[in-house]
């Protein structure tokens, strides 16, 4: 082959890959950005479509998206919100599906602070208590069913503090601020690492943390956007998101 | 029945008003040896001053956590005089309002002062006043303008806050829950009524406040 002609089958090539390659908008729930990171470039070798990315609370994302917001696909923090956006015409009907099952922890970064009974609720000697806000954020409805479950609900109300989101939460824990709260158990796992003490939480306590992803209406025709809903239930994801310390639906 | 918007508005006047009064008892001296030196610490003390103006509350927000909390200096030092963590608290929002609104309170000072010159001083101490009744008989009426400014705007600005009190109150209701993050909230909860009637309310408020420094401003000599 000449040098030419290699020339032009690299152009040609390389015309054809960028008329294929797309960008996809994905609004993400902070919980689910460890995954989400590696997720997006796996996704990128694999199809060569870019996974653009934007992390933040699931309520947020509900109102920037009725008002517009350039999202391709949504990955929610719970189920409410999808099906709300499917029934307000927001989504596309049918596209709604489950790729995670959240699991709740009590966390604190010393070791031995936090038993694995979860009776350092009761008996630790903590000033503060991190939940995420459980008006806006599913992680902070389930740590609010926890403690009402346990009873601990009202008496623990002087030592709550709140975070806009389960990240902003992590952080009030993280720089000890907090000494202990409920978190995301994909956020201390991050791939296997673990730092502090924890009490993995009975899934008795709340009700099930499922996370559902959703398309969104005007992407209806957007090549990048389905191939990536479909890339979410590919094995490799899968095992991606189970190292993060989520279950999958069966 | 009070209405629920009123601990939120409570709570951030208190914090306005004290964030104010701190801040014109620093600001007034440290304003006036900044009009009056020569020394090279001016220009990195005005640049610290200055410097919530350029960054974002996030980065002094994040930083203030870290300081606060048990490993960091601050934390360490309240901790060790008993006093606890300062984040989550009234006092931890104080410290961050001081300092995020401190220029908004030194400029307008440094400017009145610097406005004054050095002449009505030196004839009131040829006429044998003493420094200290110098500064407060000649210098501090010829800026009242300025001292108008700096206490309103310190005060405004202190309402207007978010991007603090988000990283480090925690959204205590009647502890850390000011207005700001009560409208934050009832936005991410799509009840735009009390999210409309709280923000038209601060938008009103402000308005205001910056028409008439405005108009005041214009009638006397203007520094600001």
């Amino acid at each position: 082959m000449t040098f030419k002609s290699l020339t032009l089958l690299i152009m040609g090539l390389s015309c054809i890959h960028t008329a294929m390659a797309e960008d996809v908008q994905i609004a993400v729930a902070a919980n689910f950005a460890g995954p989400m990171q590696k997720i997006a470039r796996q996704f990128q070798q694999a199809t060569g479509h870019r996974a653009i990315l934007s992390f933040g609370s699931t309520g947020k994302f509900y109102t920037q998206i009725k008002n517009g917001a350039p999202f391709d696909v949504l990955l929610s923090a719970d189920t409410a919100t999808p099906e709300r956006l499917e029934r307000e015409n927001e989504a596309v009907s049918g596209s709604r599906d489950t790729y995670a099952i959240g699991k709740l922890v009590l966390w604190s970064p010393q070791s031995n602070f936090v038993d694995k009974m979860g009776q350092a609720l009761i008996t630790g000697r903590y000033d503060h208590i991190a939940i995420a806000n459980p008006k806006v954020a599913p992680y902070g409805i389930a740590a609010q069913q926890t403690m009402q479950k346990l009873n601990l609900w009202w008496n623990l109300q002087s030592k709550l503090v709140q975070g806009e989101n389960i990240g902003q939460t992590h952080q009030f824990i993280e720089t000890g601020n907090a000494e202990l709260g409920f978190v995301a158990l994909s956020q201390i796992q991050g791939d296997g690492k673990m730092s502090g003490s924890y009490w993995l939480v009975p899934q008795k306590l709340y009700s099930p943390l499922a996370q559902q992803a959703v398309l969104l209406s005007k992407a209806r025709d957007n090549a990048a956007a389905k191939a990536f809903l479909s890339f979410l239930k590919s094995t490799r994801t899968r095992d991606v998101i189970k190292s993060y310390g989520y279950d999958l639906p069966k | 029945m009070t209405p629920d918007w009123l601990p939120p508005v409570l709570l951030t006047l208190k914090l306005a008003a004290s964030t104010t009064l701190i801040l014109m008892c620093l600001g007034i001296p440290l304003a006036w040896w900044l009009a009056n030196t020569h020394s090279w610490l001016k220009a990195p003390l005005n640049a610290v001053i200055s410097l919530p103006i350029v960054l974002p509350p996030t980065v002094i927000g994040f930083y203030l956590l870290l300081l606060l909390g048990p490993k960091g200096a601050i934390g360490q030092m309240t901790q060790s005089l008993g006093l606890g963590s300062l984040a989550f608290t009234f006092y931890g929002l104080l410290l961050g309002s001081v300092f995020y609104s401190m220029p908004f309170v030194v400029q307008p000072l440094q400017n009145a002062f610097e406005t004054i010159g050095k002449r009505p001083m030196e004839a009131a101490a040829s006429l044998g006043a003493s420094p200290i009744d110098c500064f407060f008989t000649v210098a501090l009426p010829l800026a009242r303008p300025g001292l108008w400014t700096a206490a309103v705007l310190g005060f405004a600005h202190t309402v207007g806050e978010f991007g603090v009190v988000l990283m480090i109150g925690g959204n205590i209701p009647e502890k850390t829950q000011v207005i700001s993050i009560y409208i934050y909230e009832h936005v991410e909860t799509l009840e735009y009524g009390q999210a409309h009637l709280l923000s038209m309310g601060l938008l009103l408020f402000s308005f205001v406040v910056l028409s008439i420094l405005y108009a005041v401003n214009k009638r006397s000599r203007g520094v600001f």
